[in-house]
């Protein structure tokens, strides 16, 4: 649950509580980690980086309805927010043959993230 | 490349005839399978053959040259390439390009430190509405699996070598977000007008495996 954080002074109104899922979780920078969940059926989070650590890049907006829901036709109900998340190349693959600095990014669901210690 | 293709890897010195290509005569089960489908919804009247035709009409309009002008004008207009930067489908949707499928748009600029390769590792991902329908490499389980995990060699396959000064910056697109590379625009262009400068953008140029070409001007409009 989260309280609007903009100030009286910007012509919004305090003290409005916002509905689980409005506001995102997780904010640019946050460091997570990918759960290492193993669902049955339609799923959107690919295998390779299930368990793995990313940073938070950005919040993509507007909040949506979980793909993974939606690819059983429902499509209606509460929305979340949607992030992209950097990992270092080198850190999902062991082996990797690049530059330490080359990355990957990839748009991960609210409910597939945890915070991770920084 | 079909499967046959695949399986059938021989030396060079062929000793055999091949088959002449052509399309196969039967349909296959997923096909049957749509036609049937198709059928029946339109026969019990939830849908209208001409909401298919109509459909098909919207897929073909949808062409890499839309994305060439989407390009072109960023490279020609700063103030358009940051609402694109900012917000792909807001900025597309100003030059007409409808958003049918409802996803979002993030445009990935490549500039002298950083180049950005897009890949879908679960199916075919694609910007559809800015670049039509996405070539059967893409869609082939050996580009979805390198692209992610050796996306350099990738690249070299395709001839663009990146020097190790430069990012790769691989962007799987997996759920709600399609993804559009602003390749960078090619030197000695300073003097194109918007259609020349498109005619040198690709479809492989804005999914990011090559660079955007440089056409001779002479041959351009």
């Amino acid at each position: 649950m989260a309280i609007n954080p903009v100030p009286i002074d910007a012509g919004i109104i305090r003290g409005v509580i916002l509905a689980s899922g409005e506001a995102p979780l997780f904010s640019p920078s946050d460091r997570v980690e990918i759960l290492a969940r193993s669902p049955v059926g339609h799923y959107r989070v690919p295998m390779y980086l299930r368990g793995k650590f990313g940073v938070v890049h950005s919040i993509v907006e507007p909040s949506a309805v979980d793909n993974e829901e939606e690819g059983y036709g429902r499509n209606a109900g509460s929305k979340r927010h949607y992030y992209r998340v950097s990992f270092l190349m080198s850190e999902v693959w062991a082996r990797y043959a690049g530059s330490p600095r080359d990355e990957l990014r990839i748009e991960v669901f609210e409910t597939w993230l945890v915070r991770a210690r920084a | 490349m079909s499967t046959q293709d695949t399986e059938h890897e021989h030396d060079r010195d062929h000793d055999h005839a091949h088959d002449e290509i052509t399309a196969g005569d039967g349909i296959g089960y997923y096909e049957t399978m749509e036609i049937a489908v198709r059928e029946l919804l339109v026969s019990k009247g939830f849908i209208k053959p001409e909401e298919i035709r109509r459909q098909l009409e919207v897929l073909d309009s949808r062409t890499p040259a839309l994305g060439a002008r989407v390009v072109a004008r960023a490279w020609l207009d700063d103030e358009f390439r940051a609402r694109l930067l900012e917000n792909g489908r807001k900025a597309c949707e100003e030059l007409g390009i409808s958003f049918y499928d409802d996803t979002q748009l993030i445009v990935l600029e490549n500039t002298d430190k950083v180049h950005n390769l897009i890949v879908c590792t679960l199916c075919s991902c694609y910007p559809r509405p800015v670049l039509g329908l996405p070539p059967d490499w893409y869609k082939n389980k050996p580009y979805r699996a390198r692209a992610i995990s050796e996306p350099r060699k990738v690249l070299a396959e395709f001839g663009t070598f990146i020097p190790n000064d430069v990012d790769v910056r691989v962007s799987d697109s997996t759920a709600m977000i399609r993804y559009l590379v602003l390749p960078r625009r090619p030197e000695g262009t300073e003097t194109y007008n918007e259609d020349q400068l498109a005619s040198l953008v690709t479809r492989d140029s804005m999914i990011g495996v090559v660079a955007a070409g440089v056409a001779d001007p002479r041959t351009v409009k």
